[in-house]
């Protein structure tokens, strides 16, 4: 758990980080949102301590990140930059070991974690072991960036819009992969990116800031349908954010019971509404049958346009 | 060179050290074999009475030469990195004028003055030649190495500092290794230079490769200055193409 209290951070008198409180618990993947200047990437930097609070402070696991020796705190999180910052003289695999030889891990130990590290990200240890980064594409490079995160197993993951500097496609495969990782390890994510589709996309909590100020901190769903200020609702694209909340409503949350024929088409529950509204578009129809145990359920048309009325 | 045209198809590395191969035994076959070459300058000088140089064995001027050369090395490698990497940590930041100016200065004095001016405090030898090398060397040095430390992509150290390396750790695994092409690139440059300069050691009474340049100068023998200047320059050329071969071995998996 980490917890933001207060947190203050001045550079010449002008607060970047200005009174900012928040809560990230176990196991969360908190998105901060906000355009250039917002103090997201400064916020995050405070957490491992590369940059100091002027005023509140942040506890990380019940520690206060002033009062610990800064190297060994920085060894418990994982740190994802956007340009990689893998270290071009190493192997992939000595880049991803970084963390575990510093902590004086034996050779054998570190070599299996290496290998199981790289299965983790997609790039077969036998073919990519003993690469240099400079032989890698930007995508497999940031793939070696988040296994060299993850190799000591540490508590959180700070990840400083560890794709921004990627292309679509690439991203979104990144962006699924760190879905799929933190769904399976239960890590705490805290990520910054400036894309708000990103931040809706992998957040279980958006952190939406503005002028070192934290604006709103909800869940997505709460952020689109209801964003706390005018700010907040241009940023998420004002109409565009009802299109936005079909990708983070399951079709489960707005099906309901069958009334006569069950229609021919079906959709899978944990589907998102977004995905529902395609098949209804694909298959001319406005009614999917939603299979599962018990009664028949529907979703219509109108059970997705209402919206959570 | 006719070992290279055989193989086309070899890698740059491995071509630059089969070149320093050769030049090494080329340099060690003239050097051993320097008393062989009499008929050769006598021929070339016949009214010379003794037309190689033979106060001392090539093979100890050229040990006496190279110590003189290395130890004056490992002095400014050991001080003029520490000196570089002081003015680049936040702390020395503020010493970084001051340095520029006294090593321009070292630079700028020719190592003719320094001897000079060092002979009265050290006395006649090798003490003096040392100084001379070590303030006309030490510039390079720091200046590449200051230049390597600062070329380091600021991502890796961020992403070092940000993983939970000391300031120990950054510098030897990090800083110093990514730096380590130019560093050396400054490093070559000194030592070539310092190869040619250890020759006026001779003028104060260091054993080096000067030795007979300097006797052949005063003494109207031109082939005794052929031969120590011949020496001096295999010499500084395989030292030289010893450092492309490791420059190109350091560079390998950078893209």
């Amino acid at each position: 758990m980490i917890r933001f209290e207060n947190v203050t951070k001045r550079y010449n008198g002008t607060a970047v980080i200005d009174d900012v409180s928040m809560v990230v618990e176990s196991g969360a993947f908190v998105t901060l949102v906000g355009p250039s200047g917002a103090g997201k990437s400064t916020l995050l930097r405070m957490t491992n301590a590369l940059v100091r609070c002027d005023g509140g402070r942040i506890l990380f696991d019940d520690d206060d990140v002033a009062k610990v020796d800064p190297v060994a705190l920085r060894r418990r999180f994982g740190y994802v930059i956007q340009s990689t910052g893998l270290f071009p003289h190493w192997t992939v695999a000595r880049n991803v070991a970084t963390v575990p030889k510093l902590l004086g891990w034996p050779r054998p130990r570190i070599a299996a974690r290496v290998d199981e590290l790289l299965a983790m990200v997609d790039l077969p240890p036998a073919e990519y072991r003993d690469r240099y980064p400079a032989e890698l594409s930007g995508g497999q490079q940031q793939r070696v960036g988040v296994a060299r995160a993850l190799a000591a197993d540490p508590h959180a993951l700070l990840m400083d819009e560890p794709f921004g500097a990627l292309d679509a496609v690439t991203r979104a495969a990144l962006q699924d992969q760190v879905a799929r990782i933190h769904k399976a390890t239960g890590k705490t994510i805290l990520l910054v990116t400036h894309d708000v589709d990103e931040a809706v996309k992998l957040g279980t909590r958006i952190a939406v800031m503005d002028g070192g100020r934290l604006v709103q901190y909800a869940p997505p769903a709460e952020v689109l349908a209801a964003p706390a200020t005018p700010f907040v609702a241009a940023l998420f694209g004002g109409d565009m954010a009802s299109i936005r909340l079909l990708d983070v409503t399951r079709v489960a949350d707005r099906a309901v019971a069958a009334e006569g024929l069950v229609p021919a088409v079906a959709i899978a529950a944990e589907a998102t509404l977004e995905a529902a509204l395609a098949r209804m578009l694909a298959e001319h129809v406005e009614a999917l049958a939603v299979p599962g145990d018990g009664p028949p359920r529907v979703i219509r048309l109108a059970d997705i346009v209402r919206g959570g009325r | 060179m006719t070992a290279l045209a055989l193989a086309p198809g070899m890698s740059r590395m491995a071509r630059a050290g089969i070149r320093v191969i050769l030049l090494l035994a080329a340099l060690i076959a003239l050097v051993l074999l320097m008393p062989a070459t009499e008929p050769f300058f006598h021929w070339l000088f016949p009214g010379l009475q003794q037309p190689v140089y033979s106060r001392a064995s090539f093979l100890t001027l050229t040990l006496s030469h190279l110590g003189l050369v290395a130890l004056s090395g490992a002095i400014v490698i050991a001080a003029g990195m520490a000196v570089a990497i002081a003015v680049t940590r936040p702390s020395g930041a503020a010493f970084a004028g001051i340095v520029d100016t006294i090593t321009a200065v070292g630079q700028t004095f020719p190592p003719v003055a320094v001897l000079a001016l060092a002979v009265p405090l050290l006395g006649f030898g090798a003490a003096p030649t040392i100084v001379a090398l070590t303030a006309y060397g030490i510039l390079p040095v720091i200046d590449s190495t200051v230049a390597g430390l600062r070329s380091v992509p600021p991502p890796a150290i961020d992403a070092a500092r940000g993983m939970g390396f000391t300031r120990g750790e950054r510098l030897l695994l990090v800083e110093l290794p990514l730096a380590a092409p130019i560093i050396l690139a400054g490093i070559r440059t000194t030592l070539a230079i310092n190869i040619g300069t250890a020759t006026i050691g001779s003028t104060v009474g260091a054993l080096t490769l000067g030795s007979p340049i300097i006797e052949g100068l005063s003494g109207s023998n031109t082939a005794y200055v052929i031969q120590g200047a011949i020496v001096v320059a295999l010499l500084a050329v395989t030292v030289d193409q010893a450092f492309a071969w490791l420059d190109l071995v350091l560079r390998r998996h950078r893209g």
